[in-house]
C-alpha cells in the first residue's frame, strides 16, 4: 500500500529539513552558504529553506536544461529558464536544493553547470523527497521524506503556494 | 564582393515553402527565414535566447548541450560579425565548428553547392550555418540535406537573414518588454536588404503597432508595399513619434551607381544626427546591424549616444545564435544518432 503523497504537509517536512540543516551546517563548520535550487520544484523548496534559516547571501537558481545527458533523445526542454548565481561560486560551500532525487541524472547536471561557474569548497544536496532508484553514486546529505514508489509512478511538486504533491495514477 | 556587378541572381528556386524550416508538430527543423513563422515560434526562440545570455557570466562560458554535434559554416559571400558569432555560439553549445570560406564560381554553382554539402554530410556533419549571395542558397541545401541535417541562413541575397533579424527582436524586447505598443521605423536601403525583410515580417508576426520604412523611392524594393509597411520619404514625418529607430547599412558594394547622388546628399536626407533623434520619442531605441558606415547613415554622436544599443546588438546575436542552433538541432532528430 503506497502512501498518498498529495496529503503529505511539505511545509511541515521542509521545517524540518531546515532544523537537519542547522545540524549539518553546525557539523560542518559551514557559515554564510551560498544556496542554489534547482528550477522549479527544487527553487520553491530553497526559497523556503533559505528564508527560514536567515541566509545572507542571495539564493542562487539553475535551471540544468542545457546540462541534461538526454538532449539527443528528447531535445531541449522549451520552458528553460535563465540561470541565476549570485556572486561567486569560487571557494564557497554550497547547498544545492532539489524537489525529488531520483535517478541523479539533475543532480549530475546541476553539479556540471556550478562547477563551469567556479570552483566551490563543498557541495552539500537537499532534498524534499528521495526516491530510492539512484543510477548514479549520489546521495542526498539532508532527505525530507522517503518514497518509495513503483517505477512507473512520477511525484512532481506543484506550487508555488502551496507546495503540494502530484503522483501520475498508475 | 564578386557579385557587385550583377542584380540579386535567381539562379537557385525561389524561396517558396516556409514549411521547409518546420517539422510534423511545427517545430523549428531548419531557420531559413522569419516569414509564414508563428508568434509562438518566434518567442520560443527569444525565451531560449533569454537564458542562454547567462552563459557569458560563467567562468567557463559554455554549455555542454550540443557536445559531439559537428557544425559548418558555409560561408559563399564575406562576413566578419555574422561569422564570428555563429562560431562563438557553436563553441559556447560545446559543439566541434568548422568554418569554409567558399568563393562562389558563376559557373558551377548548383551542382558544386551540392558537391560541397555531400562531401561535408559524408564527414557527419549536423549542420550548415549558410551565408550566400543568391536569394533562396540556404532553400536549396535545406531540400537537399540529409534528414537529420539542420540547415541555418546566415544571409541569403536580397532574400533573408533571420538570425539578425531575431537578435534585433530580442534586443527590442529587452528594453520595450513588449511589442504592441511599438512603432517601429528602418531607415536605409530597404532595397539590398535581407535584414529588413526579415525585420518586417519579424515585427508583424511579433505585432508591432507600426513598422515604417523610411527610404529614398531608388531604394526601396518595387514589392514594399506587400510587405505590411508604412512608406516614408522624408525622414522628419517618419520618424514622429517612433519608439525604435533601425538604421540599415548603405550596401555600397551592391549598388549599380545611379541609386544615389552622393553619400553626402544621403546623410543629408536620411542620415541620422542628435537634431533629427529629437522627432522621435525621447526614449527612442537607436539600432543598426552593422558595420556602421559613420557619417554616412548616422553621426558618430548618435551611434555612441545613450540611444543606441548596437553592441548590445553584438552580444545578444550570439545568445540568439545559440537558440537557434539549440531548438533546430533538438527537434531534428529523424534518423539521428
Amino acid at each position: 500500500m503506497e502512501t498518498d503523497v498529495t496529503s503529505i504537509d511539505i511545509n511541515a517536512i521542509i521545517e524540518v529539513m531546515a532544523e537537519d540543516l542547522k545540524s549539518h551546517m553546525a557539523r560542518n563548520k559551514i557559515v554564510e552558504p551560498l544556496m542554489i535550487g534547482v528550477h522549479t520544484g527544487g527553487l520553491w523548496v530553497a526559497e523556503k529553506l533559505h528564508e527560514r534559516l536567515g541566509l545572507t547571501k542571495p539564493l542562487g537558481e539553475i535551471d540544468i536544461s542545457f546540462y541534461r545527458d538526454d538532449f539527443t533523445g528528447i531535445g531541449l526542454n522549451p520552458q528553460v529558464k535563465p540561470s541565476k548565481i549570485p556572486g561567486e561560486v569560487e571557494g564557497e560551500h554550497i547547498i544545492l536544493v532539489d524537489d525529488v532525487l531520483y535517478t541523479g541524472r539533475t543532480i549530475r547536471a546541476a553539479l556540471n553547470e556550478i562547477f563551469d561557474y567556479g570552483r566551490p569548497d563543498s557541495v552539500s544536496l537537499a532534498v524534499l523527497i528521495d526516491r530510492d532508484a539512484r543510477e548514479l553514486p549520489l546521495h542526498a546529505d539532508i532527505i525530507g521524506l522517503k518514497l518509495d514508489l513503483s517505477p512507473q509512478k512520477q511525484v512532481k511538486l506543484t506550487g508555488p503556494a502551496p507546495l503540494v504533491l502530484e503522483t501520475n495514477r498508475n | 564582393m564578386s557579385s557587385s556587378k550583377q542584380p540579386a541572381s535567381t539562379s537557385f528556386k525561389a524561396p517558396d515553402s516556409s514549411c521547409l524550416q518546420l517539422d510534423e508538430q511545427g517545430r523549428l527543423r531548419h531557420f531559413l527565414t522569419t516569414e509564414g513563422l508563428s508568434k509562438d515560434v518566434l518567442t520560443e526562440i527569444m525565451d531560449v535566447a533569454e537564458s542562454f545570455s547567462t552563459v557569458s557570466n560563467q567562468a567557463v562560458k559554455k554549455v555542454p548541450v550540443l557536445r559531439g554535434k559537428t557544425i559548418v559554416n558555409l560561408f559563399f559571400e564575406n562576413s566578419t560579425r555574422t561569422r564570428t558569432t555563429f562560431e562563438l555560439a557553436a563553441k559556447r553549445l560545446s559543439a566541434d565548428v568548422i568554418t569554409l570560406n567558399i568563393a562562389t564560381s558563376a559557373a558551377a554553382k548548383g551542382e558544386s553547392v551540392l558537391d560541397t554539402i555531400r562531401n561535408l554530410e559524408a564527414m557527419q556533419a549536423d549542420m550548415f550555418v549558410v551565408r550566400h549571395s543568391d536569394s533562396g542558397a540556404a532553400h536549396f541545401i535545406a531540400r537537399h540535406v540529409a534528414p537529420h541535417v539542420s540547415v541555418i541562413n546566415a544571409g541569403d541575397g536580397r532574400h533573408a537573414h533571420p538570425t539578425q533579424a531575431m537578435l534585433d527582436m530580442f534586443t527590442i524586447r529587452r528594453v520595450k518588454k513588449e511589442f504592441t505598443n511599438l512603432k517601429v521605423a528602418i531607415i536605409g536601403d530597404i532595397l539590398h536588404s535581407r535584414v529588413a525583410r526579415s525585420q518586417i515580417h519579424a515585427l508583424n508576426i511579433l505585432g508591432a503597432k507600426e513598422v515604417r520604412v523610411i527610404a529614398p523611392k531608388t531604394l526601396l524594393p518595387s514589392d514594399v508595399d506587400s510587405l505590411g509597411v508604412h512608406v516614408y520619404g522624408d525622414l522628419r514625418s517618419g520618424l514622429n513619434d517612433v519608439d525604435v529607430i533601425i538604421m540599415l547599412r548603405l550596401q555600397r558594394e551592391r549598388m549599380g551607381g545611379a541609386m544615389l547622388p552622393s553619400e553626402h546628399e544621403y546623410f543629408e536626407c536620411f542620415g541620422l544626427t542628435q537634431a533629427k533623434l529629437a522627432y522621435a520619442k525621447p526614449d527612442v531605441t537607436v539600432m543598426h546591424p552593422g558595420p556602421i558606415n559613420r557619417g554616412v547613415e548616422m553621426d558618430a554622436a548618435v551611434a555612441d549616444g545613450p540611444h543606441s544599443v548596437i553592441l548590445q546588438q553584438v552580444t545578444n546575436g550570439i545568445a540568439i545564435r545559440m537558440a537557434v542552433m539549440t531548438l533546430t538541432m533538438g527537434h531534428n532528430r529523424v534518423g539521428g544518432r
